[in-house]
């Protein structure tokens, strides 16, 4: 029934970053690329209208249908998993470029200490920090090794930034691009935050400072502080995004294609081998066998980790024996924060999606956690990405929430509140993890991925100790009325919190303990690479895409090298 | 989790997670918070309205595509009104067409949730699991709007739209605080979509048929659709600018 077509060197499913990266390279080294994308093509010329909140926002028109897919959620084993209906908070993506479309594009390399934290932990705070449900485990591979393909990353993004922070990684390369424009909003965050003793920096921006090319000859131009930017695609072309980088350099080669409307249902195999991918024409619903000398997983984290359940690759992770690996380690974010409420008007509509200022001084292990109950932290930031009226009512919280006391509220403090918030990192535990569903299926009758998710002890106090830092800061900025957020209670799936899922399909140096090495070559099928923030160990205080970039672009050094040599390339 | 009153979200909605109090913030977290304050409602509806705004006589002039007809109209018209009354800043839900914005939704994907996972099997979640109704967004306004001149009739022997502004809020409370039967789904639900769809219809692009002269905008400050901030962006004067629609893109 399903036609079998001619086979390719590689074949990646989904065309979002990881997709793109890996299409790029291995085009450029002559390998013959097929990309299959579920979604439609686009770019930027399909975004001359984007300056919609309702459409792009509200009803998130870039982003995955979930009448065809979504996931099934828990908070914890006792709880029956019910499906995602409605998006919330994770925004998917898909179409070509992925979420990599209307991302903001702060772009953050993850810490040093991320990529040993469970080593560096116990140098510092000895074994018995976390208590053993927590699932601490080093990457397999440290910062300085992966220094490289950050760089390189960050040259084909032409990424703006400044070299000021003292507590991430060495760079051996400056920024390719200067900072952003530094606002008086952002100058209020620095004044403040430099006066309580802490170190401002801008983050590292995808909005470009500049016009730029990148080594790959694709052109990236300068941002114009719109303020339609997350959750939107650029009209200019001055966001970095697949669309208008790697995609457009692997397709010069001309050894790259993309099949769009192309679901993919399974990997196929032979024994320690990959065979290709099967798909389903979602257009006519016609089946599909593409075959593949490499299979590259690029379809962020959920199907990732799915497509390797349906198909039986890997040992699927059990809470309760602890055994298997495939779905473990699935982490989120907290994003605690303070809101202030000014005198003033201030110019919240104007903004990029990066344009902001951050700092690490209570991230990673910059400070010392021997008297907390926590290890790691959250980046604290402040950005002026552009605040939109309808998602933005900002009232305190003694007033009411609808009626005439609400509209006059709201109104006078849409230009009158800013918001600090942080990003923190997120621990694994025993009890937050990946599965089949065995309810609930997609359009092509394949069942649902279903995540079993909960806030921990190390969250909620992470959350609090944070909390109070974003009050102090506010405090500091000058706002007459500042709240901090509430203390967290259980994850809920409804509010938009970020769209930072990692883990699932770890990394690591030993098979008994993730599920690829650092090639992210997987362990059993040694032409079949796995790449995304599913890779994650354990989330960190920041964005998770640099991270993923990196990853990616060792990945496609490794297809390399496995083409060469064949075998475990690690 | 089998009592089927509790519906699908039974919470103070958003008081969860920790999110700061109306906190929008970039970098792709956080964001999306049409629905309450993070602190969650107190279920207060604010201040007595001064006069009824309806213009009823002008709502008739334009089409209706989902209502079926003038009376529920009505009903939604009156109650998004309390939500968003009109006040010495400007107009309120009515004036800025907000129902017709609601109506026209109502007829298109909005209200067949067309993008959403809608296969059964349906069961009664926890309020972290979100929406689990069977119900289209289309069935549950038609559902409440029924519901709200039902109350309005056995309370207070009028029809709702013929109820002062206090009793209105009343049974608005009352379905906020899920305090109302409603099938399928509870109905706090219905009230937060109402009052979700209230601000967006306030706030929406005017091409939605809402925002009337941009009106929402310009009360609030913000300029709607702009090309560019790039040359005002480091200027410490808040900018008054005369907002724009899409709209004004296409011709
Ligand atoms: C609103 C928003 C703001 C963000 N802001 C930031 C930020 O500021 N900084 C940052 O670092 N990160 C940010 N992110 C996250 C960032 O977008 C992601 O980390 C990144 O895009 C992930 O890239 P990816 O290639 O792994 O996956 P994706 O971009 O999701 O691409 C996966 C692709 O695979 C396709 N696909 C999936 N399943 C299948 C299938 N079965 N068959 C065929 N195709 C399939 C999808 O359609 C999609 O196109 C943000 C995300 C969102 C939603
Ligand atoms: S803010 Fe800048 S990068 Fe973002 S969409 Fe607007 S112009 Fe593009």
């Amino acid at each position: 029934m399903a036609k079998t077509l001619d086979k390719v060197d590689v074949v990646t499913v989904g065309v979002g970053w990881t997709g793109g990266i890996i299409a790029a390279e291995c085009a450029k080294q002559g390998m013959k690329v097929r990309g299959l994308e579920r979604g439609k093509e686009r770019g930027t010329k399909n975004y001359a209208m984007i300056h919609d909140e309702y459409r792009y926002a509200i009803r998130y028109e870039l982003m995955q249908d979930l009448s065809r897919e979504t996931i099934t959620f828990r908070n914890n084993l006792k709880m029956r998993p019910l499906p995602m209906r409605q998006m919330g908070s994770f925004l998917l993506g898909e179409n070509l470029g992925g979420a990599g479309t209307h991302w903001n594009g702060m772009t953050y390399r993850f810490l040093p200490y991320d990529f040993q934290i469970k080593t560096e932990t116990e140098k510092k705070y000895g074994k018995n920090k976390l208590s053993s449900d927590y699932l601490l485990q080093d990457w397999g591979i440290t910062y300085d090794e992966l220094e490289p393909y950050f760089d390189k990353f960050e040259k084909t993004i032409g990424l703006s930034g400044e070299d000021t922070n003292p507590f991430w990684g060495k760079r051996t390369s400056d920024f390719p691009t200067p900072p952003m424009k530094k606002t008086p909003l952002l100058k209020k965050f620095e004044k403040a935050t430099k006066d309580l003793g802490y170190h401002p920096y801008m983050v590292p921006s995808a909005n470009l400072s500049e016009p730029y090319e990148n080594p790959d000859g694709s052109k990236i131009n300068a941002c114009q502080y719109c303020g339609f930017c997350e959750r939107f695609g650029c009209e200019y072309g001055a966001k970095s995004s697949p669309e208008v980088t790697v995609v457009p350099a692997a397709l010069k080669t001309g050894n790259y294609d993309i099949t769009f409307h192309a679901n993919v249902v399974e990997v196929l195999k032979k024994g320690n081998k990959v065979t290709g991918v099967r798909y389903i024409d979602t257009q006519t619903g016609e089946e599909f066998i593409q075959p593949a000398d490499v299979v590259v997983l690029t379809s962020y984290i959920m199907n990732n980790a799915k497509l390797l359940m349906v198909s039986d690759i890997g040992e699927q992770y059990d809470p309760n024996t602890g055994k298997g690996t495939l779905g473990k380690n699935y982490c989120y974010q907290i994003e605690p924060g303070a809101t202030g409420f000014f005198d003033d008007q201030m110019n919240v509509f104007m903004g990029a999606g990066a344009l902001g200022m951050t700092i690490d001084d209570f991230n990673g292990d910059s400070f010392d956690h021997s008297n907390e109950g926590f290890i790691h932290g959250a980046s604290i930031s402040f950005t002026q990405s552009g605040t939109r009226p309808i998602l933005s009512n900002p009232v305190p919280s003694d007033v009411p929430v609808w009626g005439a006391e609400f509209k006059k509220a709201s109104i006078e403090n849409y230009t009158r509140s800013l918001s600090v918030f942080g990003q923190g990192a997120s621990m694994p535990h025993k009890n937050n993890y990946l599965a089949l569903d065995s309810n609930y299926k997609d359009r092509y009758g394949v069942p649902l991925l279903q995540m079993t998710y909960n806030f921990t002890e190390q969250d909620r106090n992470l959350h609090k100790f944070i909390t109070d830092k974003t009050v102090k800061i506010m405090k500091e900025m000058g706002a007459k009325k500042t709240e901090g957020g509430n203390p967290l209670t259980d994850y809920d799936i409804v509010p938009y919190q970020s769209t930072h899922n990692t883990g699932g399909t770890t990394m690591g140096a030993d098979p008994n303990t993730s599920v690829v090495n650092n090639y992210l070559q997987h362990w059993d099928m040694e032409n079949l690479f796995v790449v995304g923030a599913g890779n994650f160990n354990h989330n960190s205080g920041y964005n998770p895409t640099a991270t993923v970039g990196a990853l990616a672009y060792r990945t496609a050094e490794g297809i390399q090298k496995y083409r060469e040599k064949g075998g475990m390339l690690a | 989790m089998d009592n089927p009153k509790k519906g699908t979200s039974r919470r103070d909605f958003l008081k969860t997670s920790g999110i700061a109090a109306g906190a929008l913030v970039g970098g792709g977290v956080l964001g999306g918070l049409v629905g309450y304050n993070a602190k969650g409602g107190n279920g207060k509806s604010g201040g007595e309205q001064t006069k009824d705004p309806a213009n009823k006589h002008e709502m008739q002039t334009r089409g209706l595509m989902f209502f079926q007809n003038p009376e529920e109209f009505n009903v939604l018209s009156q109650a998004t009104e309390r939500i968003f009354p009109e006040d010495d800043l400007g107009p309120g839900a009515i004036g800025l067409g907000v129902p017709y914005f609601i109506d026209n939704q109502l007829a298109g994907n909005y209200g067949s949730n067309a993008k959403e996972y809608m296969q059964g099997p349906f069961f009664n979640g926890e309020a972290t699991q979100g929406y689990q109704s069977r119900l289209t967004r289309a069935e549950i306004f038609r559902q409440g709007i029924a519901l709200m001149d039902e109350e309005a009739n056995k309370r207070f022997k009028k029809n709702f739209t013929d109820l002062e502004g206090g009793q209105m809020d009343e049974i608005l409370t009352d379905f906020q605080k899920n305090q109302i039967d409603m099938k399928g789904v509870s109905s706090e639900f219905f009230f937060k979509l109402l009052r979700q769809a209230t601000l967006e219809g306030a706030y929406a692009d005017p091409i939605y048929n809402g925002n009337a002269n941009m009106e929402g905008w310009k009360m609030k400050g913000f300029p709607g659709h702009q090309m560019a901030y790039i040359n005002v962006i480091e200027d410490e004067k808040f900018q008054v600018i005369e907002p724009k629609s899409i709209s004004s893109m296409q011709h």
